[in-house]
């Protein structure tokens, strides 16, 4: 077996016994920091796939950014030794069933259908080529939705701080300090 | 470095990494964890185009250029689903989905 089917199976192995974890981990913390190997792997992926500037934007963006943030959230939010009551049998048996029929449809459609693999010359991916097709305006240009994305990113900054600041929206101070 | 992997294996992976989304968005009852398996099925799909980029039309870029936007839009939603999230524990003290139903009465 050649190293990258080694290193695709340790990979595959880690996002699937991780993630299970993430849903089914009893301690928040500990569901996040499972979290964290995931996104890790997954950009471990990237690599393997030959997109460098993707699998570097996943660890700093993913892993550095989303994770932190939510760990901070959970810190504000929770005892560090909270555990969650263990999930009722019923619910439980019904969500793995929807689950576990939604993804053996997935799979046989997958495996039933025949996917055009092409031998084709991999276009090089440097900043260069990726830079120039964010800004450019031809046929495999990305410079609207690139627009669209920073008018989204300043949205949510403006709405994260409205909605967290101290009082929250269109309420005086004192209200929500006697709760 | 995909040489010897079948396009297959990599969408049965993220097809189960969406489905084990779907399962804790199902069963949790907090709100950070139901936001921790909504980031699970965003990244599956990320690496089901990426996927697709690279096997089926590696001459382009549109597979790579969407999960990056779609990095970018998860990186939004979670900025504001915290600042949400911590409002309403400010709010009610709880984050527990089935207790914060002031809406409903």
């Amino acid at each position: 077996m050649a190293s990258n089917q080694i290193m695709f199976i340790l990979f595959a192995a880690m996002i699937v016994v991780f993630s299970v974890l993430t849903v089914t981990s009893r301690k928040v913390l500990r569901a996040a920091v499972y979290l964290l190997f995931v996104l890790v792997s997954t950009s471990g992926l990237y690599f393997m796939l030959n997109y460098q500037f993707l699998a570097a934007v996943q660890l700093t963006l993913y892993a550095g950014g989303i994770v932190v943030l939510i760990i901070f959230s959970i810190l504000l939010t929770s005892h560090i030794n909270q555990k969650f009551e263990p999930v009722g049998w019923k619910k439980s048996l019904f969500s793995v069933l929807a689950a576990a029929s939604g993804a053996i449809l997935a799979i046989i459609t997958i495996l039933d259908h025949s996917f055009a693999v092409t031998a084709e010359a991999a276009r090089e991916v440097n900043m260069r080529v990726i830079g120039k097709s964010l800004l450019s305006t031809d046929y495999d240009g990305f410079v609207l939705p690139f627009e669209v994305i920073s008018i989204l990113l300043i949205a949510a900054i403006v709405a994260a701080i409205v909605v967290a600041k101290k009082g929250g929206p269109g309420k005086p101070e004192s209200e929500t300090l006697n709760r | 470095m995909n040489a010897g992997i079948p396009l297959e294996f990599f969408l049965i992976l993220a097809t189960i990494m969406f489905f084990v989304g779907v399962y804790g968005f199902l069963t949790r009852r907090n709100l950070i964890t139901i936001l921790m398996s909504v980031e699970l099925i965003l990244n599956s799909v990320n690496i089901n185009f990426m996927t697709f980029n690279r096997f089926l039309f590696p001459h382009k870029l549109d597979g790579m250029f969407f999960s990056l936007f779609i990095i970018a839009v998860a990186a939004a939603e979670a900025a504001v689903a915290i600042a949400i999230i911590i409002n309403i524990y400010r709010r009610f003290t709880t984050i527990n989905v089935e207790d914060v139903d002031e809406m409903k009465n």
